[in-house]
C-alpha cells in the first residue's frame, strides 16, 4: 500500500507541476525572442498576469454565435488536460492514466480540442477565421500522419505501445538506436512547432489577418474564454516538449526529485530552442508548410521503416 | 547502432533531400557530400587488410565525385543560367511520398534476396537499391536537363554503394572505368547543355521537340 501511495503522490505531483508550470515556456520562448533582438522583454511571469487578468474580465458574445463557441475553449483546455494525464509529466513522475494504446488517444485528444477551435471560428461567421481554420486543418492533417508515424516509431522501437511504457524504456536503454531518435526527435520539433503555431509555420506574433492561422480563430474570444484557450496552447507546449525531452534527453539518475528537476530544466531549454528558431529562422511562405510537413513524415516513415526492419 | 548504419541513414537522407529539392545549387552540393560519402565506404566497409590500390581508388573517386562533378556541373548551372527546376513532372510533395514508397520497396526487395558475401550492415544494400530508384526517379520525373545528370550521378553513387556493402572485391581497373565513363558523360553532357540552352534559350529536354527558335 505504501509503493501505491508513492506512486499516485509522485503521478499527481507530476500532473500538477505541469499545470502550474506551463505558462512559464511561452515566457521563457518570449524572453529568448527578446535577448536575441537586443530587447528587455515581457517578464517570464507574464502570461500569467494575463491569465489572471482575463479571468477576472466579462466575456462579449457574438449574436451569430451558438453553443459551439462557447463550449470550444472548455473542449480544449479540457482535451489539453486529459493529455497531460497521459504522459508522466516530469518525466520520473507515472502517468495517472496509462494503458495499452493511449499514444492513439493522445494524438485524438488534440484531434477533438482542434475538431472544436476550427467549429467554433467557423461559428462566428467571420471570413477571416474560416480562412485561418481552413488552413489550421491543412497543416494538421499533414503533422497528423508525422506525428503519428514518430509515435509509432518510438513505439516499435521500446516494444511498448502506451506513452509511459515508451518514456520509460527510452531511459532504460538510452540512445538505443541513435539514428532513429535523431529523426524522430527532428520530425516531432518539426510537428511541436506546426502543432503549436510558432515559427516557421506561423508566427504568434502577427497581427495582420491575412497571415494569421491560429491566432485568426480565437479573435472573437475575450475574458475567461481567452484564458482558457491561452492555458490550453500552454498545456498543448508542454505535452509536445515532454515527449521530445523525453526522446532526447534520457538522463536518470533514480531519484524522483532530481529527475524531475532535470527534466523541467529539459522543457525549459527546449523552450529556449524554439526561441533561438524564432529568432533565427522567417516564417515560411504558406506553401512551403505543406512541403516540411511531409518531408517531417518521410523522416519518421523513414525512422519507422529503420525500426521495422532491424535485426 | 554502429557506424556503418548510421552512415547508411544519411545517405538514404541526402537522398531524401535530394527528392525535395528545387534549387540546384543545393542538389550538386547535397551529391557532392553524397559522393564524398560513397567514397569512404569502401575503406570502412572492408574486412580484408587495406592495399596502397584501395586508398588510392578512395582518393580518386572522392576527387572525382566530390570536386569535379560539382565543379563541372556548376560551371554548367553557371553558362546556361538556371537556378532552380521550375515545374518537374512530378511535384516535390508528390516526390517525397514516391521516395518513402521506393524506400519501402528496396527494404522489401532486400528481404528477399539472399545475399551470399556477409554484409557492411543490415540497411545498406536497402540504402543502394534505394540510391538507385532515387537516381532513376530523378531522371524521369525532373524536365532540365540538368537535373537529369545529377540523377545519373546518383545512380551511380548507388551502384558503387551496392558493390562496397556487398564487400565485393573491389577491382582497380573495373572501377577506374566506371568512373571515367561517368566522367565523360558528365563532361559531355555540360558541354551539351551548353548548346542546347544556346539554341533554345532554355534547357527543358520535354520541349526540345516543340520549336527551333533561333535554328
Amino acid at each position: 500500500m505504501n509503493d501505491f501511495g508513492t506512486f499516485l503522490f509522485r503521478a499527481h505531483a507530476g500532473f500538477l507541476a505541469a499545470l502550474i508550470l506551463a505558462p512559464l515556456i511561452p515566457g521563457v520562448i518570449n524572453r529568448t525572442k527578446a535577448v536575441f533582438a537586443g530587447r528587455q522583454g515581457p517578464p517570464l511571469l507574464q502570461l500569467y498576469y494575463d491569465l489572471f487578468k482575463l479571468l477576472r474580465k466579462g466575456t462579449v458574445y457574438s449574436r451569430t454565435t451558438s453553443w459551439v463557441f462557447r463550449a470550444a475553449p472548455v473542449v480544449t483546455l479540457s482535451a489539453c488536460i486529459g493529455v497531460l494525464m497521459l504522459i508522466p509529466c516530469t518525466g520520473a513522475s507515472p502517468a495517472l492514466i496509462s494503458f495499452q494504446g493511449d499514444i492513439i488517444l493522445f494524438a485524438y485528444f488534440f484531434g477533438i480540442a482542434r475538431f472544436f477551435t476550427v467549429s467554433a471560428a467557423l461559428d462566428t461567421g467571420s471570413s477571416f477565421e474560416g480562412m485561418g481554420a481552413s488552413r489550421e486543418v491543412l497543416y494538421a492533417a499533414l503533422a497528423e500522419p508525422a506525428f503519428l508515424l514518430s509515435l509509432s516509431a518510438l513505439a516499435c522501437l521500446n516494444s511498448k505501445i502506451s506513452l509511459s511504457g515508451i518514456f520509460i524504456a527510452s531511459t532504460e536503454h538510452p540512445f538505443a538506436n541513435i539514428a532513429v531518435i535523431a529523426l524522430v526527435a527532428v520530425t516531432l520539433v518539426i510537428v511541436l512547432l506546426t502543432e503549436n503555431c510558432r515559427v516557421p509555420a506561423d508566427d504568434p506574433n502577427t497581427h495582420l489577418e491575412l497571415t494569421m492561422i491560429h491566432e485568426v480563430m480565437v479573435l472573437d474570444y475575450s475574458g475567461p474564454d481567452f484564458a482558457y484557450i491561452l492555458y490550453a496552447s500552454a498545456l498543448k507546449l508542454w505535452a509536445f516538449a515532454s515527449i521530445v525531452v523525453a526522446v532526447a534527453l534520457p538522463l536518470r539518475t533514480g531519484s524522483f526529485i532530481t529527475d524531475s528537476l532535470i527534466f523541467i530544466f529539459g522543457i525549459l531549454a527546449g523552450a529556449v530552442v524554439v526561441g533561438i528558431i524564432e529568432s533565427t529562422m522567417a516564417r515560411f511562405r504558406l506553401d512551403k508548410i505543406p512541403k516540411l510537413l511531409i518531408a517531417a513524415a518521410a523522416l519518421s516513415a523513414t525512422a519507422l521503416l529503420l525500426t521495422l526492419t532491424r535485426g | 547502432m554502429n557506424l556503418p548504419d548510421s552512415i547508411m541513414i544519411f545517405l538514404i537522407l541526402t537522398n531524401l533531400s535530394l527528392l525535395a529539392s528545387s534549387r540546384l545549387n543545393a542538389c550538386i552540393k547535397t551529391v557532392a557530400i553524397q559522393g564524398i560519402i560513397v567514397g569512404f565506404l569502401p575503406l570502412i566497409a572492408t574486412k580484408c587488410p587495406l592495399t596502397i590500390y584501395s586508398y588510392l581508388l578512395a582518393i580518386l573517386i572522392i576527387t572525382v565525385k566530390g570536386i569535379l562533378f560539382p565543379y563541372l556541373l556548376r560551371y554548367t548551372l553557371r553558362s546556361v543560367d538556371v537556378r532552380r527546376e521550375i515545374e518537374p513532372f512530378i511535384g516535390y510533395g508528390a516526390s517525397i511520398i514516391i521516395g518513402v514508397i521506393a524506400l519501402i520497396m528496396s527494404f522489401w526487395l532486400c528481404r528477399h534476396i539472399t545475399f551470399p558475401e556477409p554484409i557492411l550492415s543490415y540497411t545498406a544494400p536497402a540504402a543502394a537499391f534505394f540510391t538507385i530508384f532515387c537516381g532513376l526517379f530523378l531522371i524521369v520525373s525532373r524536365v532540365k536537363a540538368l537535373t537529369q545528370v545529377i540523377g545519373y550521378v546518383v545512380f551511380e553513387n548507388g551502384i558503387y554503394m551496392f558493390g562496397s556493402a556487398m564487400l565485393i572485391e573491389q577491382s582497380f581497373l573495373v572501377e577506374l572505368g566506371i568512373i571515367l565513363d561517368v566522367f565523360v558523360v558528365v563532361f559531355i553532357m555540360g558541354i551539351m547543355m551548353f548548346h542546347i540552352s544556346r539554341a533554345f534559350d532554355h534547357i527543358d529536354t520535354n520541349k526540345l521537340g516543340e520549336s527551333e527558335k533561333k535554328g
